[in-house]
């Protein structure tokens, strides 16, 4: 079955299958030089911009700042859960978020 | 392509959308098939209901519709009626308790903790009063807002108000016109003083005279195009065109139908018609209005009143400015403006007021876009009565300052799209300002506004201090955080706050404010008012100016308030959530 993707109310949270599962304002670090300059950017999401899905792991484009260097950008692709069975499993997304590649499906 | 809310829309949306929802109503929160939550949720905003965050499934946000924020005599003590008895979710809140009515900063009024079984018997209970819900949220003409004291204001220049309700009566339900591209503020105002905050809504009349046929003639001047939302807040645009009492439902309706086939239906976040003016300007804007929108020639824009506006100006210029206290009307009545602490009432004190209302007035209450309420056409004899009523302990018409400049939207509450917790935060924040902090001689207005997040509900780039949600880590953890803006304010020349410290933990901030008069007060020259002070100072002086600090405040919340299901709740985590529950509240086994 295909998995219904969706960003909803104006980038506040990620949809899947109808079940709010990723919302805005949680701190997420991950390792990405384009980003800031900072080694390590811990970032707060503050809009979720583009959703997808590279085989079974959800990723995202969010807009978000670091909150060490107040740089304000957008992502590249993160990954914040997977699809297992047909359903989201969240991965830990307090430990350090690793960058993958370019996701196949877009919304 | 179309985004998939768009889609959803051409399926089904507008009036329509009602018959649907009081059928899932009839038949309780799992006839809502799993798959099709997220597309009844974006419709049901059309007819005022807002699906909360997550961990309160189940339960909406209900926003009811006031034009010009004015509850005729009998519907106050039906929107306390209603909250009383259907606005009560599974936990307190500690400030507020169980049950309250909340006052928008766009003359509203929303409820919490609506079951969608309540549904139908709410609308009847508020239609019977002439109440609607109807396109309160969603993307169509929303609740319309004004002086709220139109027709009542001894120096106003025209009484906007039958215009106000005649654009209400035209675009409410109106197939042409419910299903705009995005959201459709409009402000009407007749005033001297700027109250509509035409400035930061999609459609703005403004009062304006205009030389026609050698005749003075009284209407508005419109502006196109503004807004806060988003990081990207627009001041509206002056489109040149004057327009009679008798041309105004006729033009803006046709400015509504430009934004209707012009507007990115591709794009959410490029659909406001802010983004549309950025594109055209308005001079590509107007000649298109004219040569396809409209049948006759338009006039060029009046003269306005907009040096003498003093609405959240921030300068000492007199009027009747946030409409709170005691003010003669025309009629030689008087309306007593009380004020709201962040815009929420307890229920009994909802029904206290409508009580009041009517022993002293004409039963009639307005919502001010500061988020009180004014209670109107009171005869002159009753006054010292109506002060003696312990209603007006409360909500006072001679506020200390701090309680009076707060303005608060709802946040990690409720909200979606928050970051922090808003309400209780601003209460407990203006409690400990009024206890520890001397405001400067002769400073009696001072705004505070504070957002949850960047969508702006609280106007916060219009106060004096802006303040909005953000995240930091304080000592390694992470804490609720606030940027903190200056230089914000409407009036002849409105701007916007900039953002001159951020990433404050929330439990500097009171410090910050504290050193930030105190250093306002050392640097001010004569009587200058904050406003008037910030703007002669330059940005990087400015920022120096804050200086967070702890204090003796200190803040129950600073953790992520956001991950609980109620920040409030004794277990407040994620898994204790009742939610979803059946009509009676009950909870139901979760399917996942
Ligand atoms: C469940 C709670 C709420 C949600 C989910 C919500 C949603 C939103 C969203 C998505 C925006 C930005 C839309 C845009 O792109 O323009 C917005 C803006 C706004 N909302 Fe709310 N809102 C909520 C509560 C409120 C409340 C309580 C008020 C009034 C007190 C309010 C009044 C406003 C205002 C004045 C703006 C500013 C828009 C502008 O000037 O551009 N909203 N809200
Ligand atoms: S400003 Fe943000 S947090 Fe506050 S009510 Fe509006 S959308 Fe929610
Ligand atoms: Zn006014």
């Amino acid at each position: 079955m295909a998995v219904a993707l969706r960003i909803l109310d104006d980038g506040a949270w990620i949809s899947v299958n109808d079940h709010r599962e990723v919302s805005v304002s949680e701190l997420w670090r991950f390792v990405d030089p384009t980003f800031c300059a900072c080694t390590l950017p811990d970032m707060v999401v503050e809009n979720f911009i583009e959703v997808g899905v590279d085989g079974r792991t959800v990723e995202v484009r969010v807009y978000g700042q670091c909150i060490a260097c107040g740089e304000k950008s957008t992502t590249e692709w993160l990954p914040v859960g997977r699809i297992v069975d047909g359903e989201f499993r969240d991965i830990d997304r307090e430990s350090v978020l690793a960058p993958t590649g370019v996701t196949e499906h877009q919304e | 392509m179309p985004t998939d809310v768009e889609n959803w829309k051409s399926e089904v949306y507008g009036n329509e959308i009602r018959d649907h929802l009081l059928e899932f109503a009839e038949q309780g929160w799992d006839s809502i098939p799993e798959d099709e939550h997220d597309e009844w949720f974006e419709r049901f905003k059309w007819w005022g209901l807002y699906h909360q965050r997550n961990g309160q499934e189940s339960y909406f946000m209900m926003r009811i519709g006031t034009p010009n924020g004015v509850l005729t005599p009998g519907q106050t003590e039906v929107v306390a009626e209603v909250a009383d008895e259907y606005a009560r979710g599974p936990a307190d809140n500690p400030i507020f308790g169980d049950g309250y009515v909340d006052w928008t900063t766009r003359q509203s009024i929303q409820l919490h903790w609506i079951k969608l079984e309540d549904i139908p018997e709410i609308f009847d209970k508020l239609e019977s009063v002439g109440l609607s819900t109807q396109q309160a949220c969603g993307d169509s003409w929303r609740n319309i807002v004004g002086c709220p004291v139109a027709g009542k204001d001894k120096h106003e220049h025209v009484d906007a108000l039958p215009v106000a309700m005649e654009l209400n009566e035209e675009y409410k339900g109106n197939e042409d016109h419910s299903n705009l591209p995005r959201k459709w503020k409009v402000s009407v105002t007749g005033c001297r003083e700027g109250c509509g905050q035409g400035d930061i809504n999609d459609l703005a009349l403004e009062p304006a005279t205009k030389e026609i046929d050698g005749d003075e003639v009284k209407g508005f001047n419109i502006r196109v195009g503004g807004g806060l939302s988003r990081n990207e807040p627009r001041l509206a645009r002056d489109i040149d065109v004057f327009v009679t009492p008798e041309q105004a439902p006729e033009v803006s309706g046709a400015i509504s139908a430009l934004f209707r086939d012009n507007g990115d239906r591709e794009n959410r976040y490029n659909a406001r018609i802010k983004f549309l003016m950025d594109e055209w300007g308005p001079e590509k804007f107007r000649n298109v209005l004219q040569e396809e929108y409209v049948d006759y020639e338009l006039e060029t824009a009046g003269e306005d009143l907009r040096s003498e506006y003093s609405y959240n100006s921030g300068y000492a210029n007199g009027g009747h400015s946030d409409h709170v206290g005691i003010h003669e009307q025309p009629d030689g009545n008087y309306y007593v403006g009380l004020d709201v602490l962040v815009g929420r009432m307890g229920v009994d004190d909802t029904k206290e007021l409508a009580r009041v209302a009517d022993e002293y007035g004409s039963g009639e209450v307005r919502v001010t876009q500061r988020q009180n309420v004014i209670i109107t056409d009171v005869p002159e004899e009753k006054l010292d009565a109506l002060k003696s009523e312990d209603l007006l302990e409360h909500y006072s018409p001679d506020p200390h300052p701090f309680m009076r400049g707060s303005v608060a939207c709802t946040g990690t509450e409720f909200c979606s799209l928050s970051i922090v917790e808003t309400k209780n935060r601003q209460v407990r924040y203006a409690r400990w300002l009024k206890e520890n902090v001397e405001l400067p001689e002769g400073v009696e207005d001072f705004h505070i506004h504070l957002s949850g997040c960047t969508a702006s509900c609280a106007q916060p780039q219009i106060a004096d201090v802006s303040l909005r949600g953000m995240k930091t880590r304080k000592d390694g953890e992470p804490v609720e955080a606030l940027d903190i803006g200056l230089g914000g304010g409407l009036g002849e020349n409105p701007n916007f706050a900039d953002w001159v410290a951020q990433r404050i933990p929330v439990d500097e901030v009171p410090g910050a404010i504290e050193n930030l008069l105190a250093n306002f007060e050392d640097e001010r020259e004569g009587d200058e008012t904050f406003r008037e002070f910030v703007e002669r100072t330059d940005e990087e002086a400015l920022a120096d100016l804050v200086e967070p600090e702890e204090t003796s405040y200190e803040d129950p919340m600073m953790h992520n308030t956001k991950m609980t299901w109620y920040p409030y709740a004794d277990d407040d985590s994620m898994d204790a959530s009742p939610a979803p529950t059946d009509g009676e509240g009950n909870s139901l086994q979760a399917d996942d």
